[in-house]
């Protein structure tokens, strides 16, 4: 078995027939995707389409119907993957642990598993607090926070695990406009610096189409198209056109 | 029902293995400690005082009217180590803590913050449960003796206040002593030691279980007590049985 730094890049994650219902009614429907070590992948669809579904199946938290989930070419099941690959979602409502304050969260990780000594977490801490715009809230309690302020919490919790696969739930909605632009430069810049392979899920069109690589647009359990911003833009799909020029239209008004 | 009981004994079995983490976990454990003392002590008291004292006031003129008021001592003595102190010391814990447990581990379950400690590769076994399970393990039987204590001096008090009674603390405690012996207080302990066992692995059980919005948080924290309940009533017919056998 390697050790986590065995694998210094991004990874890659292969979905294959992946389908998942819930008391009956299918929530995915036979997903197949491939996403390639390093990119920026970005999941787009209308809200109840499955996005989030979708990235708990990839993290492991849930269990499909159908269909496997690859990482490195290990189920995400399995029990040693974890201990191989460092993998890091930030959740949709942040998912902060309420009992302890900001910095403890954000330490969370080395904290538990013993990877650094105190002094050192404390300055790693710091140092992602203040990447996201928080410097000096380690002593504060989540329930003291606004909704934008828990996501980037969220968000620096992820970063101070260092992952090779970062999962975003809608890492924008509840931010303003300039921290919006903030947190996805700051998407791109990890995936650059670093290398590591990010999943985004949001309904930002500026997001997806500034850091995207590839973008999937899902629709009632499916995917509908994969492809390049650019290829995604140039769709035919009458379904792709109405959810990027819906957008269009709301953003204009 | 018995998928629960299948759950809750696989729950239990986790735990245990997860043992090992012990010292690093030990941080936890006395905040859980501390918590669970901090929260329980002083109703402990009070309940266990009047325990005592309603125990003396019920017997303790039905003995007088047969000259036996003497006898008064031994018989709160043995009734509340034996039984009293630990099952309502338990149910007033499974009430307390065990509530507490459920509803703290079923919002972190509602709020996604487990799914978010499983990402980290973090075990909520050796998070959550294991510092919960061995902190009551360790509080509850502390708890009892303590209650022990105090409801054998609420007895004494009404036994030497009350005009029908009359026996003073001097006899009082003169013929508990001669009729209550180690084992007697023991046996209360180690019962009390099973019932912590079963508020803690039920209420942290029922707290992971929760499923769906915080309605479900109330749900789960009025299951793991009921069910708590039921379970030590019924574990304290069979352990009392078990004891008498080993001659405890
Ligand atoms: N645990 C669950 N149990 C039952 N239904 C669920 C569960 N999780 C999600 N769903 C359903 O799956 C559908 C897709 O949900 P979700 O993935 O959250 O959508 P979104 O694309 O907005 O993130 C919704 O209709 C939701 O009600
Ligand atoms: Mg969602």
């Amino acid at each position: 078995m390697k050790s986590p730094s065995a694998i210094p890049e991004g990874v890659r994650v292969e979905v294959s027939g992946l389908s998942k219902s819930f008391n009956g009614s299918p929530v995915l429907k036979s997903i197949d995707l491939e996403i390639h070590p390093g990119e920026i992948f970005v999941i787009m669809g209308p809200s109840g389409s499955g996005k989030s579904v979708l990235l708990k199946q990839i993290i492991g938290l849930d269990s499909p119907d159908a269909g496997t989930i690859l990482i490195e070419g290990e189920p995400v099941t399995s029990r040693t993957l974890l201990n191989r690959v460092r993998l890091a979602m930030v959740f949709q409502s942040g998912a902060l642990l309420n009992s302890l304050t900001v910095g403890e969260n954000v330490g969370l990780f080395l904290t538990e598993h013993r990877l650094k000594p105190k002094a050192e977490i404390d300055r790693i801490v710091a140092e992602k607090l203040a990447l996201v715009g928080l410097q000096g809230m380690e002593s504060r309690l989540p329930v003291d926070l606004s909704g934008g302020m828990k996501k980037r919490v969220a968000i620096a919790r992820a970063l101070a695990i260092e992952p090779q696969l970062l999962l975003y739930d809608e890492p924008t909605s509840e931010l303003d406009p300039v921290m919006a632009v903030t947190i996805g430069e700051e998407i791109l810049s990890l995936s650059q610096r670093m290398g590591l392979t990010s999943i985004v899920v949001s309904h930002d069109r500026d997001l997806a189409f500034g850091i995207a690589d590839r973008i999937a647009l899902m629709h009632e359990g499916s995917i509908l198209s994969v492809g390049t911003p650019a290829e995604t833009r140039a769709s035919r799909n009458p379904i792709v056109q109405q959810f990027l020029n819906a957008k269009l239209k709301r953003e204009n008004n | 029902m018995f998928q629960s009981i299948g759950e809750i004994l696989i729950l239990f079995w986790k735990t245990i293995c997860s043992f090992r983490v012990i010292l690093a976990q030990r941080r936890k454990i006395l905040e859980q400690l501390f918590e669970i003392g901090n929260a329980s002590l002083l109703m402990a008291c009070i309940l266990s005082m009047f325990i005592g004292g309603v125990l003396a006031l019920q017997s303790g003129p039905v003995l007088a009217e047969r000259g036996l008021s003497t006898y008064i001592g031994g018989l709160v003595g043995l009734s509340v180590c034996k039984e009293l102190a630990p099952v309502m010391m338990a149910v007033f814990i499974a009430g307390r803590i065990g509530s507490a447990m459920a509803a703290e581990i079923g919002s972190m379950r509602v709020y996604q913050e487990i799914d978010a400690l499983r990402t980290m590769n973090i075990d909520p076994v050796e998070y959550l449960v294991l510092p919960r399970l061995l902190a009551i393990s360790i509080a509850l039987p502390l708890l009892v003796v303590f209650a022990i204590l105090v409801g054998w001096l609420g007895g004494a008090m009404v036994s030497a206040s009350n005009g029908q009674i009359g026996v003073p603390f001097q006899a009082y405690f003169g013929h508990l002593r001669e009729m209550v012996e180690v084992h007697d207080v023991a046996n209360g302990v180690i019962k009390s030691f099973f019932f912590a066992v079963v508020i803690g692995v039920v209420s942290c059980h029922q707290g992971l279980q929760t499923f769906g919005g915080p309605r479900a948080i109330g749900r789960s924290v009025t299951k793991a007590v009921v069910n708590s309940i039921v379970l030590i009533l019924i574990l304290d017919y069979f352990l009392t049985r078990l004891l008498l056998a080993l001659g405890i």
